[in-house]
């Protein structure tokens, strides 16, 4: 069954176009991140969903009914801020019973519900205590427990996570999305943090001037991105993209990336059949600063291609070691073991994974292969 | 410029060079703040030692002890004021509060004409009490104002004549200082209402509050640091009232609106006792401190909680 689908649907604030007609698709269990810089529109599209804004045009369903013109409170919705949004006059007890108040739910039927979420989130000690008394951590997991008290078809997560420090972002993000797993909710979760996407998404729709770019697995987002948008957005550093000549060669095309220049790289590019229109014609070619590494590195199932490249700066992580480097005159990142530090300015030998390599028309910026 | 530079660079004549740098903001800091503490305290002290000599008609040196304080409570016209201050300052706070949070939960519906509206309940506050009382002692006059107005109209037997009621004079003075300033109430009121966090109101929402227990559960409790701002301001306003009853009743009819402050003039410049009106004013002091002062206390332990949070 869907849990949740919306057609075509657009906002306007005034002359502005927001959204422009979002599809989405989502069915029971699916943990679903809208993810996309400030302003794509997708805080947007989840205050739509959960009644709090009027959409200009298009449908709404959760759960198979049309809620178009439902109330937020009779759409069997629940929903998590980033600000947490906890009532700040009422202990965590009443935060958690105040939905059920305002429907005029039995006593007995509270307690018990509380006594569970509480038991669930590990709260119990905090039921008696103000917001004001709670850490950042708390007050999110108060949060969710109010949500999670509801049982809803749908819960709607706003950044919940961004008010939080790094470390107990993590340990939260964690907790999302184990949560998620045993009570099989549907999620639709906004960030604009692409980890956040990656790590706890079942499907990414990426967000971007008010459309979807992309909405797959976490995986396809990664490798397979639709367009340039989505390539240099998912991934930390983000994709290599730059330009390069697609030449005829045996068993494939050649990408020439500063053709005609003394540095020129020729890369040979395998099962690359959906490229054929494009030889001789200009493409972006994107490959992942983790399929450029050391020279020694042999990347399972296939033999690298090596080349020498200056290195422009260096930058130790700890985990690994990012390099800025010159490919054809182009600027790319690579991520190289921490053991090696390059020296800046001299040359290198770097290892390309060429199997993960993806072309682009620069024209649509649509993804060849 | 590169000889100041290497002034300032000099160990020990740097904090002198300093200390002239800043001398202009010091001076434009202490020099007001000093005059002013210097006058409100030496005169406020210049007024309780006077309150405890025999002045008169000039302020003589002496000492009486107590003896002004027991007379000035004694007298029929300090019970009245102090009984009238008790009636109007609890009743007029309790409605400008009311009033103002009703005009600021009316205005935040975001309606249209909102700023012409805010300017129209604010704008009272603009006017001088003097005034008010004035405009008011018409209106309210049963000759000229409203009661003559219905009258004309053709209600004969319509009586308004709460000004010159003994019993309900009190009442018009309430609703003359409820008018001026149940729009600074208003005022406060809104911007609390608008920095309420709009996620809170969404997650209300969300919850299933309607409008009643959205204001009663969620909005209005955030309200309560500035409810007690507004009380305290409308309360130490209400005690040192003076101008808006000498202009609307002059504490008539009789002595019916007295208040310690029209105390205070009339024994201090019309019957020429010094002593007693400032024994009066001392008094007027002292209920004013009984309202300041748990306020204070009550800020001061807001702020070390927020320091431990």
């Amino acid at each position: 069954m869907s849990a949740l689908t919306v057609r075509d649907l657009t906002k306007k604030f005034g002359p502005v176009e927001v959204l422009k007609g979002i599809d989405l698709e989502i069915g029971t269990g699916e943990f679903i991140v809208l993810v996309g810089p400030s302003g794509c529109g997708k805080s947007t599209l989840l205050n739509i969903i959960a009644g709090l804004e009027r959409q200009s045009s298009g449908m709404i369903e959760i759960g198979g009914r049309v809620v178009n013109d439902v109330a937020p409170k009779d759409r069997d919705i629940a929903m998590v801020f980033q600000s947490y949004a906890l009532y700040p006059s009422m202990t965590v007890r009443q935060n958690i019973t105040f939905g059920m108040e305002c429907r005029h739910e039995p006593k007995s039927k509270q307690d018990a519900a509380v006594a569970d979420v509480a038991r669930l989130l590990q709260i119990e000690r905090l039921l008696g205590r103000k917001p004001s008394q709670l850490s950042g951590g708390q007050r999110q997991r108060v949060a969710i427990g109010r949500a999670l008290v509801r049982n809803p078809l749908l819960f709607l997560f706003d950044e919940p996570l961004s008010n939080l420090d790094a470390k107990l972002r993590v340990e939260m993000r964690m907790e999302i999305k184990r949560l998620h797993q045993r009570i099989g909710a549907t999620i639709v979760y906004v960030t604009h943090d692409q980890i956040e996407a990656m790590t706890m998404a079942t499907r990414i729709a990426v967000m971007h001037r008010g459309q979807v770019q992309q909405f797959a697995d976490p995986d396809t987002v990664y490798r397979y991105p639709a367009n340039l948008f989505v390539a240099r957005f998912m991934g930390s550093p983000p994709m290599n993209t730059m330009r390069a000549r697609l030449e005829a060669g045996n068993g494939g095309p050649v990408a020439v990336i500063g053709a005609g220049r003394p540095d020129e790289v020729r890369i040979h590019l395998q099962r690359y059949d959906a490229a054929a229109s494009f030889v001789d014609r200009e493409v972006v070619f994107g490959i992942r600063p983790e399929c450029i590494a050391e020279s020694s590195r042999m990347f399972t199932g296939a033999a690298p291609i090596i080349v020498s490249a200056p290195v422009e700066m260096v930058e130790p992580t700890g985990a690994e070691t990012i390099v800025l480097l010159r490919l054809g005159g182009e600027a790319a990142m690579a991520r190289i073991t921490p053991d090696l530090r390059p020296t800046p300015g001299a040359c290198a030998d770097f290892a390309l994974d060429t199997r993960r390599i993806c072309l682009f028309d620069p024209e649509t910026e649509r993804l060849i292969t | 410029m590169t000889g100041e530079l290497s002034v300032a660079m000099q160990p020990g004549r740097s904090a002198i060079s300093g200390l002239l740098r800043r001398l202009p903001e010091q001076l434009m800091i202490w020099v007001p703040l000093l005059l002013a503490a210097g006058h409100i305290v030496s005169f406020a002290l210049w007024t309780i030692w006077i309150s405890f000599t025999p002045s008169t008609l000039v302020p003589v040196s002496g000492w009486v002890g107590l003896r002004n304080y027991t007379a000035v409570l004694a007298t029929r016209n300090w019970q009245i004021a102090f009984n009238n201050l008790l009636l109007f300052g609890s009743t007029f706070v309790l409605l400008s509060l009311v009033t103002g949070l009703l005009l600021a939960i009316l205005l935040d519906q975001r309606i249209r004409g909102e700023n012409v509206l805010r300017s129209i309940f604010l704008y009272p506050l603009a006017v001088s009490f003097v005034v008010t009382g004035t405009v008011w002692s018409w209106l309210l006059n049963p000759g000229l104002g409203i009661e003559k107005l219905v009258h004309d109209l053709g209600w004969i037997s319509f009586r308004f004549d709460w000004l010159i009621d003994r019993d309900m004079a009190i009442w018009t003075i309430v609703i003359a200082a409820v008018w001026q300033s149940s729009g600074f109430a208003m005022a406060l009121f809104l911007a609390g209402l608008r920095s309420v966090d709009n996620e809170l109101i969404k997650a209300a929402q969300i919850d299933g509050a309607g409008p009643v227990r959205m204001y009663r559960r969620v909005i209005l409790p955030t309200l309560w640091p500035i409810t007690i701002t507004v009380v305290v301001i409308q309360l130490q306003f209400a005690i040192s009232t003076f101008d808006l009853v000498r202009a609307l009743t002059n504490g008539g009819p009789g002595i019916a609106t007295q208040l310690p402050a029209l105390v205070v003039y009339d024994l201090m410049f019309q019957r020429g006792l010094l002593g007693r009106g400032a024994a009066a004013a001392v008094l007027m002091l002292l209920i004013l401190l009984a309202v300041l002062l748990p306020y204070a206390a009550w800020r001061f332990v807001k702020r070390r909680q927020a320091g431990h949070a």
